[in-house]
C-alpha cells in the first residue's frame, strides 16, 4: 500500500526529490495508480518521489527551481495532450499520471542518446564513476547504443575530443580549468544542464556563472571572457559543484582519492552559522565535506571554509606530542602525556600554594564543544577552587549577553535562521555577513531578491550594500564609534514621528518605563539633524531608514562585532533591543534581534558558564541556590565571588597576583587587543598551559603544550547563533591520542580530581541535570531530532525556535536609556584617521586553521584599506608598504586604495600574525563587560619600506620560542 | 592593573548609570562592581577611595563606599 502522505522526511533520507518542497492546501492525485497527497504547487516529479517513484531527470534537483530543459522527465497525464515535463508541471486535484509508457521511454531514450553522443565514454576512469547522474540515467532509460557519428566531411561534432584523427584541433574543445584550489571544471564533460548556473544564482546568490553562446555552442562560463574560476567573482562556496550531475565540476579531493564509501553527519567548526555537513569518508580518511540538506541552519548550503578548508587537520605544523619547558627561552621538550600532566599539575598547585587559590585560571574556547567548555569551567570552579574562567567571547559578544540579558532577560538571539524568509525589512548593523557568515548571507540575499528591503549601518560599504541583484535601500556610513548616537537617533525618529507600536509596548513592556524612555529619547539633542555632525550621517537618510524599519512590515535586526566591540558596546545592544521593542518587532517569525556570532561555539561557550561571574545557564555565582545545585553534583564548594575576566587576568599577571593559566583552543596573544600588554601579562606568568592544534602565538609564552584534537576527531555539540545545539561527531580517531575533553579530564585528575567521564554524552547529561534551559537535551534527543534550539525542557520539549513569543523571559521588556558617550579614542593631529577591523570570507579569526589550507590563494596577507583621497595626501600608492601607527604601537602592511571606506577611515583584517594588527589596538573597552574596543583606533598612516622593527623582533622571538628539541631516545 | 585604568573603568560604569532613571544610581554602580569585579579589584578600588579617591567620579566614589 503506497497511499500515504509524508509530512516530514526522515533525517537520514537525503535523496534528491527533484524540485523544492512547497507548502499550502493539499492536493490528491494518482501516479501510476497510487494515490498521493501533496501541497499545491508541488511538481509531479516531487509527488512521484514521495511515492518512491523516481522519474528520470537531469536538469532538475530539489534545491533549485525547475528549469525544464532536458526533457528526460517527461510523463503522460490522462486527459492532457503530449508529454509534459514532470519537473515543471504542478500537481492538480484528481490528476492521473503515468511515469512509464512506450512513448515516454522512446523520448527519454532519444534524449539520452543525444547527450551521450557528445560525452566521452571514459566512465571507468572518470572521477565521477559511481557518482554520476548521467551514468545513472543512461542506465535508467536503458540506453544501449548511440547512433550518431562524426560527419564524414571531417572535423568533429563534439566538445570532448581535443583533436580529430588527423590531428586537427577541435575548436569546440576547451581545456580543464584547474584554477580553483578545491575543484576543477572540465568543459568536455558538460551537458549544459544549467544546474551550476542556477545554483550560483539561487542558492549562493553570487551570479558568477553564465551560459555563453547558444545551441551547440553554449557553455558554462565563470566571469567574463578572460576569466577563469579563480579570477571570476566565484567565492568557492561549492554550490555549483554540489549541483553538477556529471564530473564537469568536481572536487579535486575526489579526483585524487575516488568516491567515498561512508558518511557521518557533523557540524562545521568555523563560524556561528553552524552548518551541518556530511563528512564523506574512505575508512578513516576524509574525502570531502558535503553540506547536509536537512541541516536546519544551512538547508544544504555551505561556504568555502566549511566545504573545503579542512586541510589544516593534517597539516605538518600540527603538534601531536605533549611538550614542556622550564622557561620560555628554552626549546620545547617532547614528553609523555603523563610527564606533561604531572609537570603542569605540580606547577599549578605549587603556584596556588605560593600565591593563593585565586592565582590561577582558565580560558575556555569558543571553538571547542559545549562539553569541553563545560569541563574547563568546571576545572577552575571545582578543582582550582575559584571563578577565574573566561572565554574569547569576552572579546566579541560579551556585550550581547549583558545588553540582551538586561532588556529581554535572555542572553541570546531571538530567532532561527529560517525566520529571515519572512522578513520584510532587514537591518544589518556592524556586520558583514557575506564574509563573516556566508551561508546566512546567501539566505538573506535570497530573501532580498524576493523583495525584502535592506538597511545597512556600517562605516564601510560592505558587499551587501550593492551586489548582483541586490541594493540596500539605505546605507548609513557612520563614523566608527558613534553607534549609540545613530541607534538613539533612529529611536528619536520613531518616537517623535509617532511610529512606535503603542499596543505592543503597553502589553509587552513597562508603560511607565516607556514614559521615561520617550522623554529621554525625544530630546532634540538626539535628533538625526543634531547628531549628524557626530555621526557623519545624512539626517534625511537616517529618518527614511527609521521610517522604513518602523513601518515596512516585519523588521529584523542582525548585528555583529561592529556593534559590540566598542566602549559602548553594551549600550548599543540595549539600543538595538529598544528599537525592536518600540516597533513591536519581537516574538514572531520574520522579526527579532539577532547577534551574528563570530566563532562556531560562541553561544555555547557563554551558555556553558565560561564567564567568571556566572555558572552554566547565566546564573550568577552569588546565588546560593545555584551554587548548591552544582556543589551537590560536583561534590566541591564553589567560590561565591566573581573571578577575573581576560583583561583583568592580564592586568593581575602584570601586578604579580595571577600566575598560571590553562588556555584551551584560544590564541589570546594574536586575537586580543594591545599585543604588547598581552605579551607582558603572559611573560609575567609562571605556568602557561596551551592546549591547541598548533604552536600558536600564545604558545610563545607557554611552559606546557598539550596537543588538541580537531572537530573531526571528537564527539560533542556546538551551539550556533540561533541557539541551535548541533551534534559534532567523531569521524576519525584523534591523531594526538585524546579528544580535548579527555585532556581536560586528565589534567583535572592529575590535580587531584576524580572525574570518570567515558563519553561526552555523560557530560551533556550533567549539563541537562544542572541547567534548566538544557533540561530536555540529551544525545538521544539530538539523534532523533537532528538538532534542538534551547530552551529545551519540559515546557518546550522540541526546543524553542522563537523566543519571547508570549512575553519576555524577564517578564516585561525593559526599554533602557542609551546616552551616547564619545569614546576617548579620538583622532587628533598625530593620529588623524580612524582604524576599524573586520574579516574576510576565506580566512577565519586568527587564521590558525585557514592559513594552513589553500584558502590563502584568496587572502595571502592582511591589507590596509584606505580611501584614495587619504592615500594621495600621504603619497601612498596601491600595494605600497605603509606604516600604521597608534598610541599603542605600530605595524606595517600593504595599502589597498578603495572608496569602500570613507575618507578619514581605514580598515584591515587580523588573520595573519605577521601583521599584528592588534599591536595597534588600544586597551579601551566596553564599560559593562570589558569587551575591547577593536573597532575604533585613532591612527596615522605613512609610507614605509617594509616590516617594522617590532614585527621583526617579534618574529625572531616567535621563531626562537618554537624550537623543539629532538625527542630523547 | 594601573590605577589610571581602574579609575577609568569605574568612571565608565558610573557614567552609564548616571544616565539611568531612578534615585539609587550609586547602588546600581555598587551592584555592577560587586557582580563583575573580582575581589582583588574591589579591594584595590576600596583602598583607592579610602586614600581620597582621586580621579574617580563622585558617583563612583559613593558607590565604592557602599562596598564593604
Ligand atoms: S557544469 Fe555541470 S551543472 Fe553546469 S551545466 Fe555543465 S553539467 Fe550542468
Ligand atoms: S563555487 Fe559558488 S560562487 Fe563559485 S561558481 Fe560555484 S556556486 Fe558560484
Ligand atoms: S557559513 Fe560558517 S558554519 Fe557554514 S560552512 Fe561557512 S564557516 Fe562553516
Ligand atoms: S528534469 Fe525535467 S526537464 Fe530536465
Amino acid at each position: 500500500m503506497k497511499d500515504f502522505i509524508i509530512p516530514t522526511m526522515d533525517p537520514k533520507d537525503d535523496r534528491d526529490m527533484g524540485t523544492p518542497a512547497r507548502s499550502g492546501a493539499m492536493v490528491t492525485l494518482t501516479i501510476d495508480g497510487f494515490e498521493v497527497t501533496v501541497p499545491e504547487g508541488t511538481s509531479v516529479m516531487r509527488a512521484a518521489a514521495e511515492l518512491d517513484i523516481q522519474v528520470p531527470k537531469l536538469c532538475a534537483t530539489d534545491n533549485l527551481e525547475a528549469f525544464g530543459s532536458c526533457r528526460l522527465c517527461v510523463v503522460e497525464i490522462e486527459g492532457r495532450r503530449g508529454t509534459p515535463a514532470s519537473c515543471t508541471t504542478p500537481v492538480a486535484e484528481g490528476m492521473a499520471v503515468h511515469t512509464q509508457s512506450k512513448k515516454v521511454r522512446k523520448i527519454r531514450n532519444g534524449v539520452m542518446e543525444l547527450y551521450i553522443s557528445d560525452h566521452p565514454l571514459d566512465c571507468l576512469t572518470c572521477s565521477a564513476n559511481g557518482d554520476c547522474e548521467l551514468q545513472d540515467m543512461a542506465g535508467a532509460v536503458g540506453l544501449r547504443d548511440v547512433r550518431y557519428e562524426a560527419p564524414k566531411t571531417g572535423g568533429l561534432a563534439n566538445h570532448f575530443e581535443a583533436r580529430d584523427t588527423s590531428g586537427e584541433a577541435n575548436p569546440e574543445w576547451l581545456p580543464k580549468d584547474d584554477s580553483n584550489p578545491y575543484f576543477s571544471y572540465d568543459p568536455s564533460k558538460c551537458i549544459v544542464c544549467n544546474r551550476c548556473v542556477r545554483a550560483c544564482e539561487e542558492v549562493q546568490g553570487t551570479f558568477a556563472l553564465t551560459i555563453e553562446g547558444r545551441g551547440f555552442d553554449s557553455r558554462v562560463s565563470a566571469g567574463g571572457a578572460l576569466d577563469d574560476f579563480l579570477s571570476s567573482d566565484c567565492v568557492s562556496c561549492g554550490a555549483c559543484v554540489q549541483a553538477c550531475p556529471t564530473a564537469t565540476l568536481q572536487e579535486k579531493s575526489v579526483i585524487e582519492m575516488g568516491t567515498p564509501d561512508r558518511s557521518v553527519i557533523t557540524t562545521c567548526a568555523y563560524c556561528g552559522v553552524g552548518c551541518s555537513f556530511k563528512a564523506e569518508m574512505q575508512g578513516d580518511e576524509l574525502v570531502r565535506m558535503v553540506p547536509y540538506k536537512h541541516g536546519k541552519a544551512n538547508r544544504g548550503h555551505s561556504c568555502v571554509k566549511g566545504r573545503f578548508a579542512y586541510g589544516y587537520a593534517h597539516h605538518s605544523d600540527r603538534i601531536l606530542n605533549p611538550m614542556i619547558r622550564d622557561s620560555v627561552d628554552e626549546p620545547w621538550r617532547e614528553v609523555s602525556w603523563d610527564e606533561a600532566l604531572t609537570f603542569a599539575a605540580n606547577r599549578m598547585r605549587g603556584l596556588q600554594e605560593t600565591y593563593g587559590q585565586k592565582s590561577i585560571g582558565v580560558i575556555t574556547s569558543s571553538r571547542c564543544t559545549n562539553e569541553e567548555t563545560y569541563l574547563v569551567q568546571k576545572l577552575t570552579r571545582s578543582v582550582f577552587g575559584n571563578n577565574n574562567t573566561d572565554t574569547c567571547a569576552r572579546v566579541c559578544h560579551s556585550p550581547t549577553g549583558y545588553g540582551l540579558g538586561q532588556t529581554f532577560g535572555a542572553s541570546a538571539g531571538t530567532q532561527d535562521f529560517d525566520s529571515v524568509e519572512q522578513t520584510d525589512v532587514v537591518v544589518v548593523i556592524g556586520a558583514n555577513p557575506t564574509d563573516g557568515h556566508p551561508v546566512f548571507a546567501s539566505r538573506l540575499k535570497k530573501r532580498l531578491r524576493a523583495g525584502a528591503k535592506l538597511i545597512v549601518i556600517d562605516p564601510r560599504r560592505i558587499d551587501l550594500v550593492k551586489s548582483a541583484h541586490i541594493e540596500a535601500a539605505h546605507h548609513l556610513p557612520l563614523r566608527p564609534g558613534t553607534n549609540v548616537a545613530v541607534v538613539t537617533a533612529l529611536a528619536y525618529t520613531i518616537v517623535t514621528e509617532g511610529l512606535f507600536d503603542e499596543e505592543y509596548i503597553r502589553t509587552r513592556c513597562d508603560w511607565d518605563e516607556f514614559q521615561d524612555y520617550a522623554e529621554f529619547v525625544s530630546n532634540p539633542r538626539h535628533s538625526p539633524e543634531e547628531t549628524a555632525a557626530l555621526t557623519g550621517i545624512d539626517p534625511e537618510a537616517l529618518r527614511a531608514a527609521a521610517r522604513l524599519y518602523a513601518t515596512g512590515g516585519n523588521g529584523a535586526i542582525y548585528y555583529g562585532l561592529g556593534v559590540t566591540e566598542h566602549s559602548q558596546g553594551s549600550t548599543t545592544v540595549m539600543g538595538i533591543a529598544n528599537l525592536a521593542m518600540l516597533t513591536g518587532n519581537i516574538g514572531r517569525p520574520g522579526v527579532g534581534v539577532n547577534p551574528l556570532r563570530g566563532q562556531n561555539n560562541v553561544q555555547g561557550s557563554c551558555d556553558m558558564g565560561s564567564f567568571p561571574h556566572e555558572l552554566p545557564g547565566y546564573r550568577h555565582v552569588k546565588n546560593a541556590d545555584v551554587r548548591e545545585m552544582f556543589e551537590a553534583v560536583w561534590g566541591t564548594p564553589i567560590d561565591p565571588e566573581p573571578g577575573l575576566r581576560i583583561p583583568n587576568m592580564l592586568d593581575a599577571a602584570v601586578d604579580g597576583t595571577f600566575k598560571g593559566l590553562y588556555c584551551q583552543g584560544e590564541d589570546i596573544l594574536q586575537s586580543d587587543p594591545d599585543t604588547k600588554h598581552v605579551a607582558a601579562g603572559l611573560a609575567a606568568m609562571e605556568c602557561v598551559i596551551v592546549h591547541d592544534l598548533f604552536l600558536n602565538e600564545t604558545a610563545n609564552y607557554a611552559h606546557v603544550f598539550l596537543p588538541g584534537s580537531t572537530f573531526l576527531e571528537k564527539d560533542g555539540t556546538f551551539t550556533n547563533a540561533e541557539r541551535r545545539i548541533n551534534r559534532v561527531r567523531e569521524v576519525m580517531k584523534p591523531l594526538n591520542g585524546y579528544a580535548d575533553w579527555e585532556v581536560t579530564q586528565l589534567l583535572a585528575n592529575a590535580m587531584g580530581a576524580d572525574w570518570n567521564y567515558t563519553h561526552p554524552a555523560q557530560i551533556m547529561d550533567e549539563i541537562a541535570a544542572t541547567t534548566p534551559s538544557f533540561a530536555g537535551v540529551d544525545y538521544a534527543v539530538l539523534e532523533e531530532k537532528g538538532s534542538v534550539q534551547w530552551p529545551c525542557n519540559e515546557a518546550h520539549p522540541d526546543g524553542t525556535p522563537l523566543m519571547h513569543v508570549d512575553g519576555f523571559v524577564r517578564g516585561k521588556g525593559r526599554l533602557m536609556i542609551t546616552e551616547y558617550v564619545a569614546t576617548d579614542e579620538r583622532t587628533g593631529p598625530r593620529f588623524p584617521l580612524l582604524l576599524t577591523t573586520g574579516r574576510i570570507l576565506s580566512q577565519y579569526n586568527v587564521g590558525a586553521q585557514t592559513r594552513r589550507t589553500q584558502n590563502t590563494v584568496w587572502h595571502a596577507e592582511d591589507q590596509l584599506e584606505i580611501h584614495p583621497h587619504d592615500a594621495e595626501t600621504r603619497g601612498v600608492n596601491e600595494g605600497d608598504w605603509v606604516r600604521l601607527a597608534s598610541r599603542a604601537g605600530e605595524t606595517a602592511l600593504r595599502a589597498k586604495l578603495t572608496d569602500r571606506v570613507s575618507p578619514g577611515v581605514v580598515y584591515t583584517t587580523f588573520h595573519h600574525p605577521d601583521t599584528q594588527a592588534n599591536v595597534i589596538t588600544t586597551d579601551f573597552s566596553d564599560w559593562a563587560t570589558n569587551c575591547p574596543e577593536y573597532k575604533v583606533t585613532a591612527v596615522q598612516v605613512s609610507p614605509s619600506n617594509g616590516p617594522t622593527d617590532w614585527q621583526e623582533t617579534y618574529n625572531a622571538q616567535a621563531e626562537r620560542s618554537r624550537r623543539i628539541l629532538p625527542a630523547a631516545e | 592593573m594601573s590605577p589610571e585604568k581602574m579609575i577609568y573603568m569605574a568612571n565608565q560604569i558610573a557614567t552609564f548609570f548616571k544616565s539611568q532613571p531612578g534615585t539609587n544610581q550609586a547602588e546600581m554602580v555598587a551592584n555592577h562592581l560587586r557582580d563583575f569585579w573580582d575581589p582583588r579589584m574591589l579591594r584595590k578600588i576600596c583602598d583607592h577611595v579610602a586614600g581620597g579617591g582621586e580621579g574617580l567620579d563622585d558617583l563612583a566614589v559613593r558607590a565604592v563606599r557602599m562596598i564593604p
